[in-house]
């Protein structure tokens, strides 16, 4: 378990992190979601101490991280995958961090296994891929078998087969009732991995919420359809008690029904319909408009802001932060 | 708390682990032995054209030592990657992961880092002597004069004093770069030259090195050089608090800054 009160970490004038509160559960994999620049490394860096809050605490299963004997047995960390002397064989990375938490050293090869390096075990890490070091990384977080593993964007670099592995080993870890921290700044990745989401945008809170809570009110899904003739089917759906939206360019978005239903309507009322489609709004989308108005680096090109997600009469909403957290 | 002890082995696999620490000592070493014994035969064979002060004042274990100018040099790029290269591979972060107590990390690897650095020293600096003094032929001094094993054993504290005293800057610095920038012209020019111009010679005397290098000088006045205002001992007190200072400069950088 991992608890953040009131974290906050400012560069110079510039606030990284606002009062972050949240916690961190185990048996489940936490996804922590935000834009680039949003503040996911730094607070990951102040989880394990390296970067020195200006206020609030951190507390790893109710301690300090300096507080723990062996730190490696306890949280194990993927930060960055080029965290390695390059000099130095993949094997030996391992075993010096082994022997500086007491880990026995058959636990090295045994990790080099898990990850699928033991090929090149005694090969310079410089040498690596960045799935490799990527890899070797997840290695050195799972060496102490600690019951909390956080991994901070482990998919960057992984080709699809390695994208997989890794979403089952965090399914798999979580399932073993330990605590998983992941972060990512792609929505559709964590929809795939994550049970819990927290969201933060330029250092602050967004959403604390469980991932099935945040699909639920996110994806909406609606029939899209065109006709010419608009006053017609307009009427023709309040009289069966339904309301469209109306988008661009004559498109009609209609909520609460289906392609079948909308297709006989219009048939009972001699509509004719130029396009019929079922839609979902994507929890991408969703995303984007959470942190529409905290994105730290916007694209300044002409018309390259994120596309606006439909409108529509139920608008995607997201939970606001359980307070019970 | 961290086990000081296997932190400390872990510090050690560390060093052993990369090719770099074997290329360093390797050179102080060699390069020490071989300038030395090249001026000293040198020495041996121009002694005539010394000038009748130099010649009264000829310190045979001091010339015995003239290679340490290039060869610290080494010593201090093995004092300079064993700390920097922490920073510049990124592992540092992995590394206080492992053992966020900064005084344990730090102190276990300059601990580990300056004992392989004393041995090297002390074993080139006897192998230095005992070559040297083979080569000055009728001039040569021997261990059992008065002051000369002080002078031999001082050769090695000097070795192992530069590592530490690098490594204390690259932790203050954190790149080891940067500290190579500083740290090789300022022991091979800045240091040298100003000990030589009067006037600035006053201050350059307080250098690390210069004032550690009196140690090895067993004629006070060597090659009819001014008398520094400080003993042997003295010389290298001087050095000892210039390593510390920058030793307690470097933890307190790892202490306070973000990693």
């Amino acid at each position: 378990m991992i608890e953040l009160d009131g974290l906050t970490k400012h560069f110079g004038r510039k606030v990284a992190v606002d009062r972050l509160s949240f916690t961190v559960r185990p048996g489940m994999v936490t996804g922590f979601l935000g834009p680039n620049g949003a503040g996911k490394s730094t607070t990951m860096r102040m989880m394990l101490d390296l970067d020195n809050p200006t206020s609030g605490t951190v507390r790893i299963d109710g301690r300090h991280y300096r507080q723990l004997d062996e730190p490696l047995r306890t949280i194990g960390a993927l930060l960055d995958a080029k965290a390695m002397h390059g000099g130095r064989s993949a094997y030996n990375n391992l075993l010096c961090l082994a022997q500086a938490n007491r880990i026995p050293e058959r636990r090295v090869s045994e990790v080099l296994d898990i990850v699928g390096l033991s090929a090149v075990a005694k090969k310079k890490s410089k040498g690596f891929s960045l799935g490799m070091g990527q890899r070797l990384g997840i290695a050195s977080a799972l060496l102490g078998d600690p019951e909390i593993l956080m991994f901070d964007e482990p998919v960057n670099g992984l080709d699809p087969e390695g994208i997989h592995w890794i979403r089952t080993l965090m399914k798999a870890l979580a399932q073993e009732g330990r605590t998983i921290f992941v972060s990512s700044h792609l929505m559709s990745e964590m929809a795939l991995t994550a049970d819990h989401l927290i969201v933060i945008g330029q250092g602050r809170l967004l959403a604390d919420t469980s991932m099935a809570d945040f699909i639920h009110r996110n994806s909406r899904s609606y029939v899209r359809l065109r006709t010419p003739q608009r006053e017609q089917f307009l009427d023709a759906l309040s009289g069966a008690g339904l309301a469209a939206a109306e988008a661009q360019d004559g498109v009609l978005e209609v909520d609460g029904s289906t392609t079948e239903a909308l297709g006989e309507l219009a048939a009972e009322h001699r509509i004719v319909l130029h396009e019929l489609s079922a839609q979902r709004a994507s929890l991408e989308e969703a995303f984007m408009q959470m942190t529409a108005g905290s994105v730290e680096y916007h694209a300044h090109s002409a018309d390259a802001a994120p596309a606006p997600p439909p409108t529509g009469p139920a608008a995607p909403q997201w939970a606001p932060r359980n307070e019970g957290a | 708390m961290a086990s000081v002890p296997a932190v400390l082995q872990s510090e050690w696999t560390k060093i052993r682990t990369v090719s770099s620490t074997i290329w360093t000592l390797i050179s102080a070493f060699a390069v020490t032995l071989a300038m030395s014994a090249a001026l000293s035969a040198l020495m041996n064979a121009t002694f005539d054209d010394l000038s009748e002060a130099e010649r009264l004042t000829f310190d045979p274990t001091f010339v015995s030592f003239s290679g340490l100018i290039l060869g610290q040099l080494a010593m201090v790029v093995f004092g300079v990657l064993v700390v920097g290269t922490e920073y510049s591979s990124g592992m540092i972060r992995t590394s206080l992961a492992a053992v966020p107590q900064r005084a344990t990390f730090l102190f276990s690897k300059i601990t580990v880092a300056g004992a392989l650095a004393l041995l090297v020293g002390m074993v080139t600096s006897f192998l230095t002597f005992f070559v040297s003094q083979a080569l000055l032929g009728e001039h040569r001094t021997t261990l059992g004069e008065e002051n000369v094993l002080r002078a031999v054993f001082g050769g090695g504290l000097y070795m192992g004093l530069i590592a530490l005293f690098s490594m204390g800057v690259a932790a203050m610095l954190r790149s080891s770069m940067l500290s190579l920038g500083i740290l090789m012209p300022f022991f091979f020019l800045v240091s040298q030259i100003l000990s030589a111009v009067p006037g600035a010679k006053e201050v350059a005397r307080y250098f690390p090195d210069q004032a550690g290098a009196k140690i090895m000088q067993v004629v006070p006045n060597a090659l009819d050089s001014d008398e520094a205002p400080y003993g042997p001992w003295g010389g290298l007190g001087i050095m000892v608090l210039w390593v510390a200072a920058s030793l307690i400069g470097g933890y307190l950088v790892l202490k306070k800054r973000d990693a």
